[in-house]
């Protein structure tokens, strides 16, 4: 089922779309993922990016990634108003980690533990934040994960029930 | 469509005696600006710029229209706000409409009818006002459409905008459990934000075979596991006093319910986001053109592309003149303002420019595959 039915975009959609890094690039070191697949007036990647790195043609166009320039910094993460750019780091063969766009409460801190959620909602076990930037009220918010589950990471909550209320 | 009548407009009326004790004054403007939403705003704004005097009345005490409740970021480029919140963006147009000692800002004051001579009857708590200005930029917006089922009237079906109201404006949690009825851009912008207020989104229901606003809307929602149910609808909300439940059903591709398919869903409230219709009823009065055109949301005005209605110094902008969203209602706006400043002070070249301007980025904003429909839609209203 296509995306627009689902509100979940498949690894294939974004090869195809050419918003996916080469393998070769997610062995280096962390890297951006745009999970923007469709037409939208908007272009404030293009802005956040300090490096350039992110292109669009039109402001409706969808966005490009020269991936070899992109230093996996995750200033972009917390820009987006789509919530759609994420950073993965998968280059070390025991940890990796997720830069996600977070917008709830509690607000997380470093070191809480996280539950994490994939594009579709499923959880996919637990996190440990180590990171947070804020850009108008969005975090970006960078965990560490379980490395068969980095690519997949794309929501999470923070269990801490009891300091809730 | 023009609304007339066969003895013309009636004269504007005199205080009745109950009335005495407010004040009444005459308005006389270069430009009268009904409507205090974006559209209204940037019109003034742009008008303003070139000195003319300038009346925007607004119902609400507050200017900014539907963007004070909306605290998503905006798409969009940094002229246009992108990146901020709707909020934020009420909040700067506000403060760029009172730098300009030439606008007057009447809030909590209603536009009540339009009379002879094209005098505009306004009120607002203390005072009542004839007004009369050589143009009039109607920026009036829209209301939200209800649907008919069994148990729709009671206490808990409400409208998406209505939430919003209730969450982000007065800070009321509009209940526990949600059914939203409608997967537009509203009903999952709605339904992510009673996620951040701590609400259930049980699912979201969309008649159609697919999602009907922004993929990446869907996303922050389906990530957070909120279901989107397509060719689903609401067949009927029950409860005693209130919303308890509510029973969905699937459709077939003809929309008719699916018998047999009927779910029950335990909710506290259900929200319907079923779309917009485009309030013209202020500018019918004026005597304009109206046209039927569902791609915008049902009677809208005739127009040309600088947005002049078939009575030439009537002007309007935003969703009033075609269903479509913030960011292409400042443009319209900032348009509509320009042609105001034409109509007053003749065709100055910079004016001219900066209006062409506009036009092309407007171009720019619907040339997305998602405009399609309001693109169609325009094609039948630009004379």
């Amino acid at each position: 089922m296509s995306f627009r039915c689902t509100g979940i975009v498949s690894v294939d959609d974004l090869k195809k779309l050419g918003l996916y890094p080469p393998p070769e690039r997610l062995k280096k070191g962390p890297v951006v993922l745009v999970e923007c697949p469709e037409e939208i007036p908007c272009d404030i990647c293009v802005d956040a990016c300090p490096f350039g790195v992110i292109i669009k043609e039109s402001i409706t166009s969808i966005p490009k990634v020269l991936w070899d320039k992109c230093t996996g910094c995750g200033t972009c993460v917390a820009k987006c108003p789509g919530l759609a750019i994420f950073v993965v780091d998968i280059s070390h063969p025991a940890k990796a980690s997720v830069v996600v766009p977070y917008e709830f409460l509690p607000r997380p801190r470093v070191g809480d533990k996280v539950v994490l959620l994939g594009r579709d909602g499923r959880r996919l076990g637990y996190g440990v934040v180590r990171d947070i930037f804020e850009d108008n009220k969005t975090l970006a918010v960078k965990i560490d994960v379980a490395r068969e589950v980095a690519l997949e990471v794309r929501g999470f909550e923070v269990v801490r029930h009891e300091e809730e209320g | 469509m023009v609304i007339e009548r066969q003895r013309g407009l009636p004269e504007i009326p005199s205080l009745s005696p109950e009335k005495e004790r407010m004040s009444r004054e005459t308005l006389l403007a270069d430009v009268l600006v009904i409507g205090g939403g974006p559209a209204g705003l940037a019109a003034a704004i742009k008008a303003a710029q070139f000195g003319l005097n300038i009346i925007i009345v607004e119902d609400h005490y507050k200017l900014g229209g539907q963007l004070i409740k909306q605290t998503h970021r905006f798409f969009g480029s940094r002229e246009l706000f992108g990146g901020l919140r709707g909020f934020q963006i009420a909040q700067i147009l506000e403060r760029q409409v009172k730098e300009y000692g030439n606008v007057r800002v009447l809030t909590k004051t209603y536009a009540y009818g339009v009379f002879r001579d094209q005098w505009v009857g306004l009120i607002s708590e203390n005072s009542v006002y004839e007004a009369k200005a050589k143009c009039y930029i109607l920026a009036t917006g829209a209301m939200e459409n209800y649907l008919a089922f069994p148990g729709n009237d009671l206490p808990g079906v409400i409208g998406a905008g209505g939430a919003q109201t209730l969450m982000n404006e007065y800070g009321i949690r509009p209940g526990k459990k949600a059914l939203i009825v409608g997967a537009g851009n509203v009903g999952l912008i709605v339904a992510y934000q009673l996620l951040q207020a701590g609400v259930r989104v049980k699912a979201v229901l969309e008649i159609m075979p697919q999602i009907g606003g922004w993929f990446v809307h869907a996303a922050k929602i389906a990530r957070y596991g909120v279901p989107i149910l397509l060719q689903h609808t609401i067949k009927e909300v029950l409860g005693k006093d209130s919303v308890e439940a509510a029973i969905i059903v699937k459709v077939d591709k003809d929309y008719s319910p699916i018998p047999g398919t009927e779910r029950k869903i335990e909710c506290d409230f259900v929200l319907l986001s079923a779309g917009l219709t485009p309030d013209t009823r202020l500018l019918s009065q004026f005597g304009v053109k109206l046209k039927w055109v569902p791609e915008l949301g049902g009677l809208v005005p005739l127009r040309t592309k600088y947005l002049e209605t078939t009575i030439p110094n009537v002007l309007v902008a935003g969703d009033m003149s075609g269903i479509e969203e913030a960011t292409t209602a400042i443009i319209e706006g900032w348009i509509a303002g320009l042609t105001a400043v034409v109509k007053v002070l003749g065709p100055k070249s910079e004016v001219l420019r900066e209006r062409e301007r506009l036009l092309k980025l407007l171009k720019e904003y619907r040339a997305a595959p998602v405009s399609e429909r309001v693109k169609r839609g325009l094609k039948r209203v630009i004379i």
